[in-house]
């Protein structure tokens, strides 16, 4: 009653001038926070709400009984673990990996820069499951095409890799983990000035002394980061170790809540199960912004300052070649048994004419029923999806910056916050909330879309958040001075000037959902296939070939989309600068 | 033309014939009317465990023959699909008209839980008792047995195991696939004749040759002829009978000891709905013709005493059956699950 009254209030234009300006923000805030408490409710307050309480209910009441049960079963500790390992050594990888990467292509002259970036980002967008799969027919202990050669060259028995093992499993996901670490660093390398390593250098430091001393302290911060976001990545996998741990005969934690799915459901086990998780990784992200907040670096301040090319000499080229085989891992080993397992008949034969054939294109196309709907759901979600979140993000991310409403950082951190809810969790939380009264949405794409929305929130609003504020205020408060209206400066304005990143958000929200699998697995309904689930189906029957094309066609559409956000643009994805 | 000069025997005739004639048209009416109703619904569900490239062949067979009415087929493995139906009734989903798994507990249980409705697809009378619930809801749709399959490529036929008890010795350590109970129904019927016929036992001391792991029943003929592993230790035979067929390296064995025998039932939903489309479909896929291409161009066996196997299949009177009964496999499925992730991890 009373928000209402000060608003008719502040509405009569005779005392407008009197009402002090924290007023004016309450009429406009109230719209605003009702929406953002609405969708609150139903994206994440209800839906953790109900994994809360199934945690810990029971018959005769509240009860830890679930809890005691998942923490106690051997097997379902040893998920724990396994999921642990996985993620430190995803981590460490990562760094190892990512960090001389980003290192070669900010700092040196390594040469292929563009090429190596466009890799990167590549591996960046290649969906991991696609990848995982894909070295299931490279490095199978006794089929994989690599373990072949390695054994005719050298007459070896044994095989060179086994893919079906937590060091092949941990292998898999770096490759397509590492540019979070390579883009932290770039990043941050890129407005490091060199003065301070020259200054070092002048007062008598050692190249290696002037690297621990001033350029590592510098970088820690967004290596630790990285790290971080590895191993969350990491942990809440579920495709790459449902394709290769369960053939190994381990679980990590992801797929052991997906197998609690199985008749007879135990949903309150999986959702004792995911409260761990959700902790974990909320834990992890506390941590990181703790380090990130510290980063009062003014060396990492941006503007001036120069940054020197260290000349690699004679080292160049083999640093390319080191960049290349890193990325023939992630890129070209992958995407080419994908090509010709799409074209054989027996994956494993040499892609002879008689194994050559297009029966696979003919069958996943027009005899396999599931793909046209499979495809065209996922098109519809990822349209609808992308649209709606990107207009949300932009809103979101316009109030915070120009700080439209009361408590914008409130909405910032909202938006930001389903960053810690791994994909299954999500999904079980969604899958309790939503099937039953009043609010059946399991059967439907809109169970879907919620998951999707949800998840990919935090990705488009950091986006957009990047895009205001790349937009000087000064440029709305110059339109205001001459005398334009709110609206006509947003659509004159504002508006031109953000068009290129909302479109970026619009994409990367588009490319998450198409490649969506850990929350779409728990999700789907026969009749609401999407692609990741038809691809999940088809690897459970071990249907290479229709796996393959239909994995190459989740590919195009990924690079399809990465091809316009570059175009609009006019930088590449990873946000690296020329 | 006089009626006296007529004789009575071809009045009989006649009448019998009118009536025969009557019976007929009044039989077709209601075949038509049914199946005007079925083209009025326009589909039906199917979730099937079939392979993959079979059940869309089930699908547009039928499809090709009753033009109008679509199949929406399904296909996962046999505890996948009952997960998913009862899933959806969790949540009132009402979307599946016939199912169809290799794990014939799952229709006890649906029979019990009152999710079946009771038919008989025409042509089932001469099938074996085994392939028919004796409350008439389930009709065995097609069979298989479990075999052992090597790749001709790494092993020779002397090399290569003959029994289930063969596949113990350590020598296959790393070498050997199975499927799992947890999805595939063939694969849980497997486990559970064996644990009959060699005790828990035997798969506890089979885990120490540290088997490859997947999923369908379907997939270990793939993985046998990659060559990825070089044994696997079940699977349905008609994946393997197919697999060789398309000219891969692998090769049956059928053990001495006895086969798992794995009926797979099929049954209409108390819920369906499209349920005059249900029966035209299950009456289909019961006709002599439709089974016949279930032998022919799938290696299945069939319940229809009619059927022509191809030459180069054992029959099944040849074989030694291993059963399992549904009743069984219902009440201790949980158990076979448990005891299978227990001794191989996952």
């Amino acid at each position: 009653m009373k928000r209402s009254a000060s608003a008719s209030w502040s509405s009569s234009g005779r005392s407008r001038a009197v009402i002090p300006a924290r007023l004016q923000g309450v009429d406009r805030s109230l719209p605003v926070w009702l929406a953002a408490a609405l969708a609150l409710l139903f994206l994440m307050a209800l839906p953790l709400g109900w994994l809360a309480w199934v945690s810990v209910s029971s018959e005769g009441g509240p009860t830890l009984t679930h809890y005691r049960r998942v923490l106690a079963d051997p097997a379902l500790q040893k998920a724990l673990w396994n999921t642990l390992v996985l993620a430190f050594w995803v981590g460490l990888a990562s760094l190892a990996v990512g960090a001389p990467l980003a290192w070669l292509t900010a700092r040196t002259d390594v040469p292929g820069k563009a090429l190596i970036r466009g890799l990167v980002m590549a591996s960046f967008v290649t969906p991991p499951f696609l990848g995982a799969f894909a070295w299931v027919m490279l490095a199978g202990p006794n089929a994989g095409a690599l373990n072949k050669l390695w054994r005719s060259l050298t007459g070896a028995e044994e095989a060179l890799v086994n893919i079906f093992s937590m060091p092949g499993l941990v292998f898999v996901v770096t490759i397509y983990t590492f540019p979070y670490v390579y883009i932290m660093l770039a990043n941050t390398l890129a407005l490091i000035a060199s003065d301070l390593e020259e200054a070092a250098a002048v007062l008598g430091a050692g190249r290696l002394s002037v690297a621990l001393t001033v350029t590592l302290p510098l970088v820690l911060p967004a290596l630790v980061s990285g790290f971080i976001l590895a191993v969350l990545q990491a942990i809440a996998l579920f495709g790459s170790p449902a394709i290769l741990a369960l053939p190994a005969g381990f679980h990590t934690i992801t797929t052991q809540i997906w197998s609690f799915f199985h008749f007879p459901p135990k949903t309150e086990m999986a959702a004792a199960f995911s409260i761990p998780l959700l902790l974990a990784t909320a834990l992890l992200l506390l941590v990181q912004k703790k380090l990130l907040g510290r980063r009062g670096y003014a060396a990492v301040g941006g503007k001036g300052g120069q940054r020197r090319t260290i000349p690699l000499g004679a080292w160049r080229y083999p640093a390319l070649l080191a960049c290349l085989a890193v990325m023939a891992c992630a890129i070209f080993l992958p995407y080419g048994i994908l090509a010709k397992a799409a074209f054989s008949r027996a994956w494993a034969q040499p892609l002879t004419w008689d194994n050559l054939t297009l029966a696979n294109f003919s069958f996943t196309f027009f005899e396999y029923s599931a793909t046209q709907a499979a495809i065209l759901n996922t098109l519809e979600l990822g349209v609808m999806t992308a649209c709606v979140g990107a207009a949300l993000v932009t809103l979101l991310a316009y109030i915070t910056q120009r700080r439209l409403v009361l408590g914008h950082q409130v909405v910032a951190f909202l938006a930001l916050a389903p960053v810690v809810i791994p994909g299954v969790v999500l999904a079980v939380a969604l899958f309790l909330a939503y099937t039953r009264p009043p609010l059946v949405l399991y059967g439907t794409l809109w169970i879907l879309f919620v998951a999707y929305l949800t998840k990919e929130m935090p990705v488009g609003y950091a986006q957009s958040d990047a895009t205001f504020r790349s937009i000087p205020a000064e440029l709305e408060d110059a339109g205001r001075i001459l005398g334009a209206g709110r609206l006509r400066i947003l659509r004159e304005i504002t508006a031109p000037l953000a068009k290129s990143g909302i479109i970026a958000a619009w994409c990367f929200i588009f490319i998450g959902v198409i490649r969506e699998l850990s929350a779409s697995i728990i999700l789907f309904t026969p009749s609401t296939k999407v692609m990741s689930v038809v691809l999940f189906d088809l690897k459970e029957e071990g249907q290479f070939g229709a796996i393959a094309v239909l994995g190459l066609v989740m590919l195009a559409l990924t690079f399809a989309t990465v091809t316009l956000v570059q175009a609009v643009l006019g930088r590449d994805v990873l946000g690296a600068r020329e | 033309m006089s009626l006296r000069r007529v004789p009575m025997r071809s009045i009989a005739t006649c009448a019998v014939v009118l009536l025969a004639s009557l019976a007929v048209a009044s039989l077709a009416f209601a075949q038509s009317a049914h199946l005007e109703a079925a083209k009025k619904e326009g589909k039906v569900v199917w979730y099937t465990s079939l392979a993959l490239p079979s059940a869309e062949k089930v699908a547009k067979l039928f499809e090709a023959a009753y033009p109008g009415i679509k199949v929406e087929v399904h296909r996962t493995g046999s505890q996948r699909i009952l997960q998913r139906v009862m899933q959806e009734l969790q949540a009132n989903i009402k979307n599946v008209d016939v199912v169809h798994t290799s794990d014939a507990g799952h229709f006890v249980l649906l029979k019990d839980k009152k999710l079946l409705a009771k038919y008989t697809p025409a042509g089932v009378d001469g099938f074996p008792a085994g392939f028919k619930d004796k409350d008439g809801y389930y009709y065995g749709l097609r069979a298989t047995v479990n075999a052992i399959a090597y790749n001709t490529k790494a092993l020779s036929a002397a090399e290569a195991p003959k029994t289930w008890k063969d596949l113990l010795d350590p020598k296959w350590k790393g070498k050997l696939v199975t499927a799992h109970p947890g999805y595939s129904g063939v694969i849980s019927t497997h486990v559970l004749a064996l644990v009959h016929l060699h005790g828990w036992d035997y798969f506890k001391q089979l885990a120490q040759n540290k088997l490859m792991l997947v999923q369908s029943a379907v997939d270990p003929a793939g993985v046998v002829a990659s060559g990825e592993r070089l044994v696997a230790v079940n699977g349905g035979d008609y994946t393997f009978y197919q697999t060789k067929k398309k000219g891969n390296p692998v090769e049956i064995v059928y053990p001495k000891e006895g086969v798992p025998l794995v009926v797979s039932p099929s049954a209409i939903t108390s819920f369906a709905p499209h349920p005059s489309a249900a029966r035209l479909f299950t009456d289909f896929t019961f006709t002599r013709e439709l089974q016949q291409v279930m032998a022919d161009s799938e290696g299945l066996y069939t319940g229809h005493p009619e059927v022509k196997y191809p030459a180069d299949k054992p029959k099944l009177s040849e074989l030694k059956l291993l059963t399992a009964e549904p009743e069984e496999l219902e009440k201790r499925n949980e158990e076979i699950r448990k005891r299978f992730v227990e001794f191989f991890g996952a």
